[in-house]
């Protein structure tokens, strides 16, 4: 089969755009997966699981048979600076006896345990499709256990068949909620904020939490990289709510805002345009001076210290052409925006999840003739690849083969990679990246590669 | 740039002893029963797999073998939502199975349940039927029950090779070929299967084989459904084979197994083998293609054997007396633990992530010289693994990538075995079976020791 006549459901052909020929359309997005396409999302609980896994002092406890906890053991780049219990993989394990009789005393059982060996300061108890289907009552089991414990121990709503990956950021973000409100908020500063959807994926929260502290604006909560349960309980104090992974997490910043009356801004730590607006913006609405100038300089010194490797890059990548297929919308801004700056072009862009206002943004950002796909497959993916000859793909795990696959560069950009691609150093790595893929010698090898070179001699001669 | 190490605890705190903690699974050293059936019919060719339940399940699943594989893994799946989940996942089905028709034009689907699918007690049966009925052009479906809380990826690869063998095979003419049902191993040992069988002149189905579906080359187009695989039509006539060969201890005396039905239906010799892996278990496997084939070991086998005795005998004080863990597939621990033995190594501990209450007899009885202070666990996660490792003062592990960070807790090292390997480059080539297997494992856990050794060395001698 070759990439020409890949064909395009026809259930899915409202999820497919092109900048300059579609008129008005608008993105047919938010939709559940069309049976038999090949989704990259996962489901509700993978939703969930993949906001809350970060928080490290928490004892993470899937409900459910083995898979949706084995898959999900240690996977993901989210570092933390103390306690690792969150790397750590618990499952209540379901058998068929559990099935037929239900599985609360199992799941009551290995909570006593775990929260006696492990003392974690809150326990998140995930629900999958069989507790969702048996109708055990977690709810219940949790309340009991934290009496019993005196620890909050959280039922997370995540049945796997509830919805889409997106109402597992609404479980895991009503989840929190239940912390949010019962710290002690004394002492916190003026000039304070929380970061939410940030992950600290590769160590990223420590590098945006210095750049804060220098500008002189404390981090009250990060939601929830290297997060802590203490943190997060006193994360109502805070003045100011930076929402970065927006899809996961505008649900909770909406809520803190109707509650508590903190307003949020929607910022990106991708690309050196996002981030220095993320930290002007966040140093502007203190009303202080003197922070917008600390913001200034370090901006300023930052960019001292990357643009010169970077103008590198620019002048090697200049008109490399990218595909990005990413979780979330927002950050696929920041990826077109970054990939200007190294003087590529993006001829391919999707998310999984993203919604009706963001496919317009991005439809006004990109270039004429961008493809852009809502909750795309692989063959999808493969055929506008060809057809729009890219030379890089931004990704995750299970976009990367198909790049490889065809000669084409790649760079990992989801919550599995080891590599901190957020801020001013994140984007040096970045172009690090995208230049030891792109720039390869081993694609001259490659046969797509190999068989361009062969036909463009052929019309020379 | 802030390091990590600044921030990181002076001391990061010690794993907190979990054994005592036996309500649940912690760490699993297993994984669902859908990705064993997903991996079978990957090795199908012009197969897609198809899950009935939830898409997440086959997300997942395709992300994991992709790591480990490093190569496209599509697996198609019919996407419940709560609607689906209370009244059946009928229509959801037929879409989904209408759509991958379409799309991936495939030559057979391979349709695995889940464990919601399970629940809701779809009638498979009656739901393919109804999808030959309405949808044109569908092509042959297998399909496999694949509940996750019934037994572990293994079982589900097993079941799904069965399932293949009782839907597809049919009486057939008598042939003389082999049939050759290899088990759970990489797509190096599948290759090295392959080449073996047919030294001795064999035509060989062997079931499942994604040596080159997901070990394959770049591609100049995209492939939607890679070549390579099981011909659906080779097994069809699996029946007029001259002999079944299947490895794996587990299989053995089950009646349910794909060699058994073949055996029972079509009067196919069965044999039934240790994984080869090692010089014992890999002569055996010579032994019976020489028996069956009525041919004698050709000489480059035995040459094979030779240099890997010689080497042996080169190296055996290095690695004689070394204290090992052994984890994984329990077929594949047993094929280990053989070979250790053999070279004098002491399996201190041996586990299988999967209930096998047999696991523990069946290794004693294929190993009369496994060591009695020999510590056997099936069933065991990584807590218990690092429980009773913490004890046993091991000087390597062998087994997956999920073992590292034990590795790393007591300083030893990780010699890569198994599936899944997706901390280095090259898992899926690891070569296990053979004589060549042997002679890899073998270098490579010879040469752990000499490197800890000259590692731990104050003087660092460049010569050893």
């Amino acid at each position: 089969m070759s990439h020409e006549s890949i064909e395009i459901l026809d259930a899915r052909r409202s999820q497919v755009l092109r900048k300059g020929e579609d008129g008005a359309a608008a993105m047919a997005c938010g939709k559940p997966s069309v049976a038999g396409s090949v989704s990259q999302r996962a489901c509700v609980f993978c939703g969930a699981r993949v906001v809350l896994y970060p928080i490290a002092d928490a004892l993470h406890v899937v409900h459910g048979p083995i898979g949706c906890a084995a898959y999900t053991w240690d996977i993901r780049g989210a570092q933390s600076s103390g306690p690792q219990l969150h790397r750590n993989s618990f499952s209540t394990d379901l058998q068929e006896k559990d099935v037929i009789f239900g599985g609360e005393k199992k799941l009551t059982a290995a909570l006593r345990e775990l929260i006696a060996a492990c003392k974690p300061k809150a326990a998140f108890v995930y629900s999958t499709c069989i507790t969702g289907i048996i109708g055990d009552d977690v709810a219940a089991v949790c309340k009991t256990l934290s009496t019993e414990t005196g620890i909050p121990v959280i039922a997370v709503e995540s049945p796997g068949f509830s919805g889409t990956k997106k109402d597992g950021y609404r479980a895991a973000c009503d989840a929190l909620y239940q912390l949010v409100g019962t710290g002690d908020t004394a002492g916190i500063s003026n000039h304070s904020i929380n970061l939410l959807g940030e992950f600290n994926i590769a160590g990223e929260t420590w590098m945006m939490k210095d750049y804060f502290k220098r500008i002189g604006i404390e981090v009250v909560s990060c939601i929830t990289g290297d997060g802590r349960v203490d943190e997060l309980r006193r994360c109502h104090g805070a003045k100011l709510n930076l929402v970065q992974c927006s899809g996961s997490m505008l649900h909770l910043a909406k809520r803190l805002e109707s509650d508590y009356g903190i307003p949020f801004q929607r910022i990106s730590f991708f690309g050196i345009e996002d981030t220095a607006a993320a930290l002007y913006e966040a140093a502007g609405v203190f009303g202080d001076p003197e922070l917008e100038q600390r913001a200034r300089n370090l901006v300023s010194m930052e960019l001292a210290k990357i643009q010169p490797e970077l103008r590198r890059y620019r002048k090697i990548l200049k008109g490399k052409k990218a595909a990005i297929y990413v979780g979330g919308a927002f950050k696929a801004f920041s990826l077109v925006r970054a990939l200007r700056a190294l003087g590529m072009t993006t001829a391919l862009v999707g998310s999984q999840t993203g919604n009706l206002q963001d496919y317009k943004q991005l439809k006004e950002l990109c270039d004429p003739g961008t493809i852009i796909v809502d909750d795309s497959n692989p063959l999808e993916l493969a055929k506008f690849c060809l057809e729009q000859d890219v030379d890089l793909f931004i990704g995750g795990v299970k976009e990367r083969p198909i790049a490889y696959k065809l000669g084409i560069g790649f760079c990992d950009h989801n919550h599995e990679r080891k590599e901190a691609l957020a801020g001013f150093q994140g984007m040096l790595n970045f172009a690090r990246e995208v230049h030891a893929s792109v720039m390869s010698p081993v694609w001259k090898f490659v046969p797509r590669r190999a068989n361009r070179k062969k036909s463009n001699k052929e019309k020379a001669a | 740039m802030i390091n990590d190490t600044d921030l990181l605890c002076d001391d990061p705190p010690a794993t907190p002893d979990l054994s005592h903690c036996t309500a649940a699974t912690r760490n699993a050293c297993k994984l669902c029963t859908p990705l064993g059936a997903c991996l079978v019919f990957r090795g199908i060719r012009g197969a897609i797999p198809f899950l009935h339940g939830s898409q997440g399940c086959a997300t997942y699943i395709r992300r994991y073998l992709i790591s480990h594989f490093r190569e496209p893994m599509d697996i198609a799946a019919s996407n419940f939502s709560e609607d689906t989940a209370v009244f059946g996942g009928e229509k959801n089905l037929l879409a989904g199975m209408t759509n991958v028709t379409r799309q991936y034009q495939p030559e057979m689907i391979g349709l695995a349940t889940t464990c919601l699918s399970e629940t809701i007690g779809e009638d498979m049966p009656a739901l393919v039927h109804t999808c030959r009925e309405k949808i044109e052009g569908l092509p042959p479906v297998v399909h496999v029950s694949t509940a996750s809380y019934r037994g572990s990826h293994i079982d589900g690869f097993h079941d799904a090779v069965t399932a293949m063998v009782d839907q597809l095979a049919t009486d057939s003419l008598p042939h003389g070929g082999l049939n050759l049902l290899p088990g759970m191993v990489s797509t190096a040992d599948l290759r090295h299967l392959r080449e073996l069988a047919e030294c001795f002149g064999f035509n060989v189905t062997m079931l499942p084989d994604y040596s080159d579906t997901l070990d394959g080359s770049t591609w100049a187009d995209y492939e939607a459904l890679p070549s390579g695989g099981t011909p659906v039509d080779n097994i069809r006539t699996m029946g007029g084979a001259r002999a079944t060969l299947e490895l794996g201890d587990s299989l053995r005396g089950n009646a349910r197994s794909a060699a058994s039905l073949l055996e029972e239906r079509f009067g196919v010799q069965k044999l039934s083998l240790t994984l080869p892996v090692g010089i014992r278990a890999t002569d055996e496997f010579i032994d019976a293609l020489s028996r069956l084939a009525q041919r004698a070991i050709p000489a480059a086998i035995t040459a094979k054997r030779g240099r890997l005795v010689d080497s042996m005998v080169d190296a055996h004080k290095i690695v004689f007396g070394k204290r090992a863990v052994v984890y994984g597939e329990s077929d594949l621990v047993i094929g280990l633990t053989s070979f250790l033995c053999e070279i004098g190594v002491i399996p201190v501990l041996c586990v299988c992530g999967g209930k096998t209450a047999r696991f523990a007899n069946t290794l004693r009885s294929v190993i009369p010289d496994l060591p009695a202070e020999t510590i056997i666990r099936d069933g065991a996660d990584f807590a218990d693994i690092t429980h009773e490792a913490r004890q046993l003062a091991p000087d390597f592990l062998l087994g997956n990538s999920k073992g590292y960070g034990l590795a790393r807790e007591l300083g030893v090292p990780l010699i890569r075995t198994g599936f899944p390997i997706h901390d280095r480059i090259g898992g899926q080539r690891v070569l296990h079976v053979g004589y060549r297997g042997a002679q890899i494992l073998f270098d490579a856990v010879a040469n752990a020791m000499l490197e800890r050794k000259q590692e731990t060395s104050t003087i660092g001698y460049s010569y050893l």
